[in-house]
Protein backbone atom coordinates (compact mmCIF):
# COMPACT_ATOMS: atom_id res chain seq x y z
CA UNK A 1 0.00 0.00 0.00
CA UNK A 2 2.47 2.39 0.74
CA UNK A 3 5.00 1.35 -2.57
CA UNK A 4 1.68 2.60 -4.19
CA UNK A 5 1.29 5.73 -2.24
CA UNK A 6 4.81 6.15 -2.69
CA UNK A 7 4.46 5.93 -6.33
CA UNK A 8 1.36 8.50 -7.04
CA UNK A 9 3.00 10.84 -5.00
CA UNK A 10 6.49 10.77 -7.04
CA UNK A 11 3.80 10.88 -10.14
CA UNK A 12 2.34 14.11 -8.76
CA UNK A 13 5.61 15.48 -8.19
CA UNK A 14 6.45 14.93 -12.20
CA UNK A 15 3.37 16.41 -13.23
CA UNK A 16 3.70 19.33 -10.91
CA UNK A 17 7.41 19.94 -12.67
CA UNK A 18 6.31 19.55 -16.35
CA UNK A 19 3.44 21.82 -15.16
CA UNK A 20 5.65 24.51 -14.22
CA UNK A 21 7.70 25.16 -17.41
CA UNK A 22 8.38 28.61 -18.13
CA UNK A 23 9.48 30.20 -21.72
CA UNK A 24 13.17 31.52 -21.98
CA UNK A 25 13.00 35.10 -22.71
CA UNK A 26 16.66 36.95 -23.68
CA UNK A 27 16.22 40.49 -23.22
CA UNK A 28 18.88 43.14 -23.90
CA UNK A 29 19.51 44.40 -20.85
CA UNK A 30 19.04 43.26 -16.54
CA UNK A 31 16.93 46.39 -16.43
CA UNK A 32 14.64 45.41 -19.19
CA UNK A 33 14.42 41.85 -17.54
CA UNK A 34 14.01 43.31 -14.16
CA UNK A 35 10.79 45.33 -15.41
CA UNK A 36 9.53 42.20 -16.94
CA UNK A 37 9.45 40.16 -13.80
CA UNK A 38 7.87 43.15 -12.20
CA UNK A 39 5.45 43.79 -14.76
CA UNK A 40 4.37 39.65 -15.01
CA UNK A 41 4.21 39.41 -10.91
CA UNK A 42 1.70 42.84 -10.74
CA UNK A 43 -0.90 41.62 -13.80
CA UNK A 44 -2.75 39.24 -12.91
CA UNK A 45 -4.24 36.47 -15.24
CA UNK A 46 -8.00 36.49 -15.73
CA UNK A 47 -7.91 32.39 -16.59
CA UNK A 48 -6.65 31.61 -13.22
CA UNK A 49 -8.15 34.54 -11.37
CA UNK A 50 -5.97 33.86 -8.26
CA UNK A 51 -2.68 33.85 -9.95
CA UNK A 52 -0.43 36.46 -11.57
CA UNK A 53 1.02 36.26 -14.59
CA UNK A 54 4.27 34.84 -13.80
CA UNK A 55 2.72 31.69 -11.91
CA UNK A 56 -0.45 30.96 -14.20
CA UNK A 57 0.01 27.84 -17.07
CA UNK A 58 -3.02 29.55 -18.28
CA UNK A 59 -2.24 29.86 -22.34
CA UNK A 60 -4.03 33.17 -22.06
CA UNK A 61 -0.77 34.38 -19.57
CA UNK A 62 1.32 32.64 -21.50
CA UNK A 63 0.56 35.20 -24.54
CA UNK A 64 0.24 38.27 -22.37
CA UNK A 65 3.74 37.43 -21.28
CA UNK A 66 4.83 37.61 -24.60
CA UNK A 67 2.59 40.64 -25.01
CA UNK A 68 4.45 41.91 -21.80
CA UNK A 69 8.34 41.11 -23.35
CA UNK A 70 7.51 42.10 -26.83
CA UNK A 71 6.64 45.40 -25.16
CA UNK A 72 9.04 45.80 -22.78
CA UNK A 73 11.62 44.61 -25.74
CA UNK A 74 10.18 47.59 -27.36
CA UNK A 75 11.25 49.99 -25.01
CA UNK A 76 7.96 50.97 -24.02
CA UNK A 77 7.79 52.16 -20.40
CA UNK A 78 5.97 50.77 -16.98
CA UNK A 79 3.27 52.87 -17.69
CA UNK A 80 2.30 52.19 -21.30
CA UNK A 81 1.89 48.65 -21.10
CA UNK A 82 -0.07 48.52 -17.66
CA UNK A 83 -2.36 51.10 -19.47
CA UNK A 84 -2.49 48.81 -22.62
CA UNK A 85 -3.60 46.06 -20.76
CA UNK A 86 -5.76 47.91 -18.68
CA UNK A 87 -7.58 49.18 -21.94
CA UNK A 88 -8.22 45.63 -22.82
CA UNK A 89 -8.81 44.40 -19.61
CA UNK A 90 -9.86 46.77 -16.80
CA UNK A 91 -8.61 47.62 -13.56
CA UNK A 92 -9.05 43.85 -12.85
CA UNK A 93 -5.58 43.07 -14.29
CA UNK A 94 -3.85 45.42 -11.93
CA UNK A 95 -3.91 43.82 -8.20
CA UNK A 96 -3.13 47.23 -7.25
CA UNK A 97 -6.20 48.88 -8.73
CA UNK A 98 -6.41 52.50 -8.66
CA UNK A 99 -7.66 54.71 -5.86
CA UNK A 100 -11.40 55.60 -7.50
CA UNK A 101 -14.93 55.63 -7.08
CA UNK A 102 -15.81 52.34 -7.92
CA UNK A 103 -12.68 50.83 -5.91
CA UNK A 104 -12.83 53.49 -2.95
CA UNK A 105 -14.55 50.69 -0.37
CA UNK A 106 -11.64 48.13 -1.38
CA UNK A 107 -8.70 50.89 0.02
CA UNK A 108 -10.53 52.19 2.93
CA UNK A 109 -12.70 48.92 3.80
CA UNK A 110 -9.69 47.81 6.04
CA UNK A 111 -9.58 50.73 7.33
CA UNK A 112 -13.29 51.69 8.18
CA UNK A 113 -12.98 48.15 10.37
CA UNK A 114 -9.99 48.90 12.19
CA UNK A 115 -11.76 51.94 13.38
CA UNK A 116 -15.02 50.29 14.58
CA UNK A 117 -12.36 47.42 16.15
CA UNK A 118 -10.79 50.30 18.44
CA UNK A 119 -13.79 52.29 19.22
CA UNK A 120 -15.41 49.20 20.80
CA UNK A 121 -11.69 48.10 22.53
CA UNK A 122 -12.00 51.86 23.97
CA UNK A 123 -16.06 51.74 24.90
CA UNK A 124 -15.07 48.53 26.87
CA UNK A 125 -12.32 49.63 28.46
CA UNK A 126 -13.79 53.49 29.40
CA UNK A 127 -16.92 51.01 31.04
CA UNK A 128 -14.81 49.10 33.24
CA UNK A 129 -12.85 51.92 34.69
CA UNK A 130 -15.87 54.09 35.04
CA UNK A 131 -17.65 51.33 36.96
CA UNK A 132 -17.50 52.45 40.62
CA UNK A 133 -14.71 50.35 43.40
CA UNK A 134 -17.51 49.30 45.62
CA UNK A 135 -17.23 51.45 48.92
CA UNK A 136 -17.03 49.46 52.57
CA UNK A 137 -18.19 50.63 55.77
CA UNK A 138 -15.63 50.35 58.75
CA UNK A 139 -17.81 47.77 60.64
CA UNK A 140 -17.12 45.58 57.18
CA UNK A 141 -13.18 46.70 57.11
CA UNK A 142 -12.75 45.28 60.50
CA UNK A 143 -14.89 42.12 59.58
CA UNK A 144 -12.61 41.32 56.69
CA UNK A 145 -9.32 41.76 58.71
CA UNK A 146 -10.87 39.46 61.24
CA UNK A 147 -11.18 37.15 58.33
CA UNK A 148 -8.02 37.26 57.08
CA UNK A 149 -6.34 36.87 59.99
CA UNK A 150 -8.53 33.63 61.48
CA UNK A 151 -7.09 32.33 58.02
CA UNK A 152 -3.57 33.22 58.86
CA UNK A 153 -3.50 31.48 62.11
CA UNK A 154 -5.12 28.29 60.73
CA UNK A 155 -2.33 27.73 58.06
CA UNK A 156 0.66 28.94 59.56
CA UNK B 1 -29.65 45.03 28.82
CA UNK B 2 -30.73 41.69 27.49
CA UNK B 3 -30.39 43.30 24.05
CA UNK B 4 -26.28 43.29 23.95
CA UNK B 5 -26.94 39.31 23.72
CA UNK B 6 -27.95 39.93 19.83
CA UNK B 7 -24.80 42.35 19.22
CA UNK B 8 -22.99 38.58 17.98
CA UNK B 9 -26.17 37.34 16.73
CA UNK B 10 -26.70 40.39 14.84
CA UNK B 11 -22.80 40.71 13.70
CA UNK B 12 -23.55 36.92 12.52
CA UNK B 13 -26.20 37.48 10.97
CA UNK B 14 -24.77 40.25 8.68
CA UNK B 15 -22.05 37.62 7.88
CA UNK B 16 -24.02 35.28 6.46
CA UNK B 17 -26.20 37.77 4.10
CA UNK B 18 -22.88 39.46 3.23
CA UNK B 19 -21.00 36.11 2.47
CA UNK B 20 -24.29 35.06 0.66
CA UNK B 21 -24.45 37.83 -1.71
CA UNK B 22 -20.64 37.10 -2.83
CA UNK B 23 -21.86 33.50 -3.16
CA UNK B 24 -24.28 34.57 -6.19
CA UNK B 25 -21.98 36.49 -7.65
CA UNK B 26 -19.91 35.26 -10.59
CA UNK B 27 -15.92 36.17 -10.07
CA UNK B 28 -15.40 34.97 -13.42
CA UNK B 29 -17.57 37.90 -14.86
CA UNK B 30 -15.07 40.37 -15.23
CA UNK B 31 -16.73 43.83 -16.47
CA UNK B 32 -15.86 44.85 -20.12
CA UNK B 33 -14.03 47.68 -20.30
CA UNK B 34 -14.44 47.99 -24.63
CA UNK B 35 -18.71 48.09 -24.50
CA UNK B 36 -19.60 51.31 -25.89
CA UNK B 37 -16.41 51.98 -27.15
CA UNK B 38 -14.87 51.78 -31.06
CA UNK B 39 -14.33 48.07 -31.87
CA UNK B 40 -10.67 47.75 -32.01
CA UNK B 41 -10.87 45.68 -35.54
CA UNK B 42 -8.06 43.28 -36.97
CA UNK B 43 -6.28 42.43 -40.01
CA UNK B 44 -5.52 38.41 -39.61
CA UNK B 45 -4.63 35.56 -41.89
CA UNK B 46 -7.76 34.18 -43.49
CA UNK B 47 -8.58 30.68 -41.90
CA UNK B 48 -9.33 29.74 -45.55
CA UNK B 49 -6.42 30.79 -46.72
CA UNK B 50 -3.96 31.43 -44.55
CA UNK B 51 -1.46 33.28 -47.31
CA UNK B 52 -4.28 36.21 -47.33
CA UNK B 53 -5.46 38.38 -44.72
CA UNK B 54 -8.93 39.03 -43.69
CA UNK B 55 -9.88 42.55 -41.90
CA UNK B 56 -12.49 43.50 -39.72
CA UNK B 57 -13.02 46.89 -41.97
CA UNK B 58 -14.93 44.90 -44.08
CA UNK B 59 -17.71 44.96 -41.99
CA UNK B 60 -18.09 49.20 -41.68
CA UNK B 61 -21.67 50.44 -42.05
CA UNK B 62 -22.91 47.00 -41.31
CA UNK B 63 -24.50 45.50 -38.05
CA UNK B 64 -22.50 42.68 -37.36
CA UNK B 65 -21.46 40.11 -34.90
CA UNK B 66 -17.90 39.02 -34.02
CA UNK B 67 -17.90 35.40 -32.48
CA UNK B 68 -14.38 33.94 -30.70
CA UNK B 69 -14.43 30.38 -30.97
CA UNK B 70 -11.74 27.22 -31.34
CA UNK B 71 -11.67 23.82 -31.60
CA UNK B 72 -10.64 23.03 -28.36
CA UNK B 73 -13.91 24.39 -26.72
CA UNK B 74 -16.50 22.30 -25.90
CA UNK B 75 -19.54 25.13 -25.53
CA UNK B 76 -18.21 26.39 -29.03
CA UNK B 77 -19.36 22.85 -30.68
CA UNK B 78 -22.81 23.32 -28.45
CA UNK B 79 -23.00 26.91 -29.83
CA UNK B 80 -22.04 25.73 -33.32
CA UNK B 81 -25.86 25.14 -34.52
CA UNK B 82 -27.38 27.77 -33.24
CA UNK B 83 -24.65 29.81 -35.19
CA UNK B 84 -25.81 28.07 -37.97
CA UNK B 85 -29.47 29.36 -37.78
CA UNK B 86 -28.64 32.65 -37.00
CA UNK B 87 -27.11 32.64 -40.29
CA UNK B 88 -29.87 30.55 -42.01
CA UNK B 89 -33.16 31.67 -40.63
CA UNK B 90 -32.13 35.16 -39.30
CA UNK B 91 -29.75 36.69 -42.03
CA UNK B 92 -27.57 37.57 -38.67
CA UNK B 93 -24.16 38.60 -40.77
CA UNK B 94 -21.40 36.86 -38.21
CA UNK B 95 -17.53 37.46 -38.70
CA UNK B 96 -15.12 34.51 -36.71
CA UNK B 97 -12.34 34.48 -35.04
CA UNK B 98 -10.42 31.33 -34.32
CA UNK B 99 -8.59 31.41 -31.42
CA UNK B 100 -5.36 29.52 -30.31
CA UNK B 101 -6.09 26.95 -33.13
CA UNK B 102 -4.79 24.24 -35.61
CA UNK B 103 -6.11 25.92 -38.19
CA UNK B 104 -6.72 22.40 -40.62
CA UNK B 105 -8.77 21.02 -37.08
CA UNK B 106 -10.95 23.95 -37.80
CA UNK B 107 -11.35 23.97 -41.20
CA UNK B 108 -12.58 20.57 -41.20
CA UNK B 109 -14.86 21.53 -38.25
CA UNK B 110 -16.21 24.18 -40.00
CA UNK B 111 -17.11 21.36 -43.04
CA UNK B 112 -18.71 19.44 -40.88
CA UNK B 113 -20.59 21.36 -39.29
CA UNK B 114 -21.58 23.82 -41.50
CA UNK B 115 -20.10 27.45 -41.36
CA UNK B 116 -21.76 30.03 -40.08
CA UNK B 117 -19.24 33.21 -41.03
CA UNK B 118 -19.05 35.63 -44.03
CA UNK B 119 -14.87 35.16 -42.90
CA UNK B 120 -12.80 33.77 -40.52
CA UNK B 121 -9.85 35.30 -38.59
CA UNK B 122 -7.10 33.23 -37.55
CA UNK B 123 -5.72 34.00 -34.33
CA UNK B 124 -2.85 31.51 -32.99
CA UNK B 125 -0.87 33.79 -30.51
CA UNK B 126 -4.06 36.03 -29.20
CA UNK B 127 -3.22 38.89 -31.32
CA UNK B 128 -6.63 40.22 -32.01
CA UNK B 129 -8.30 38.28 -29.29
CA UNK B 130 -6.14 40.87 -26.59
CA UNK B 131 -7.23 43.35 -28.14
CA UNK B 132 -10.72 42.59 -27.84
CA UNK B 133 -10.19 41.74 -24.00
CA UNK B 134 -11.53 38.60 -24.39
CA UNK B 135 -10.39 35.93 -21.85
CA UNK B 136 -12.48 32.99 -22.57
CA UNK B 137 -14.52 31.10 -25.44
CA UNK B 138 -16.84 31.34 -27.14
CA UNK B 139 -17.56 35.29 -26.84
CA UNK B 140 -19.49 36.94 -29.10
CA UNK B 141 -19.54 40.77 -29.67
CA UNK B 142 -22.26 43.30 -31.52
CA UNK B 143 -20.56 45.96 -33.40
CA UNK B 144 -23.09 48.85 -34.78
CA UNK B 145 -22.80 50.60 -38.09
CA UNK B 146 -20.28 53.34 -36.49
CA UNK B 147 -18.34 50.43 -35.47
CA UNK B 148 -18.83 50.90 -31.84
CA UNK B 149 -19.12 47.86 -29.39
CA UNK B 150 -22.37 47.84 -28.47
CA UNK B 151 -22.97 44.48 -26.78
CA UNK B 152 -21.11 41.63 -25.31
CA UNK B 153 -22.27 37.68 -24.27
CA UNK B 154 -19.50 35.09 -22.46
CA UNK B 155 -20.46 31.90 -23.42
CA UNK B 156 -22.76 30.20 -25.88
CA UNK B 157 -25.36 31.88 -27.30
CA UNK B 158 -28.95 30.00 -27.36
CA UNK B 159 -32.58 31.16 -28.17
CA UNK B 160 -32.95 32.71 -24.99
CA UNK B 161 -30.40 35.62 -25.19
CA UNK B 162 -31.28 35.96 -28.91
CA UNK B 163 -34.58 36.79 -28.45
CA UNK B 164 -34.82 38.68 -24.74
CA UNK B 165 -31.46 40.58 -25.74
CA UNK B 166 -29.71 40.18 -28.76
CA UNK B 167 -32.46 40.04 -31.31
CA UNK B 168 -34.11 43.69 -29.94
CA UNK B 169 -30.84 45.52 -29.81
CA UNK B 170 -30.34 44.54 -33.55
CA UNK B 171 -33.31 45.59 -34.63
CA UNK B 172 -32.70 48.55 -32.50
CA UNK B 173 -29.32 49.12 -34.24
CA UNK B 174 -30.28 48.55 -37.91
CA UNK B 175 -32.91 51.28 -37.63
CA UNK B 176 -29.82 53.73 -36.32
CA UNK B 177 -28.25 55.65 -39.16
Amino acid sequence: MSRLLTAVFLLLICVAAEGGKVEAYAFDSAADEARYKQLVAELRCLVCQNQNLQDSNAELAQDMRRQTYEMVSAGKSNEQIVTYMVDRYGDFVLYRPPLKSSTFLLWVGPFILLLIGLGALLWVVLRIKRTPEPELTTEQHERARQLLEQDEDKNP
Amino acid sequence: MKARFLIPLGGFVLLVILLGIGLTMDPRDVPSVLIDKPAPGFTLPDLHNLEQTVSSDAMQGQVWLLNVWGTWCPECWREHSFLMYLKQREGVPIVGLDWRDDAADARQMLAQEGDPFLFVGFDPDSKAVMDWGVYGAPETFLIDKKGIIRWKHKGGLNPEVWSNELKPLMQQLENEA
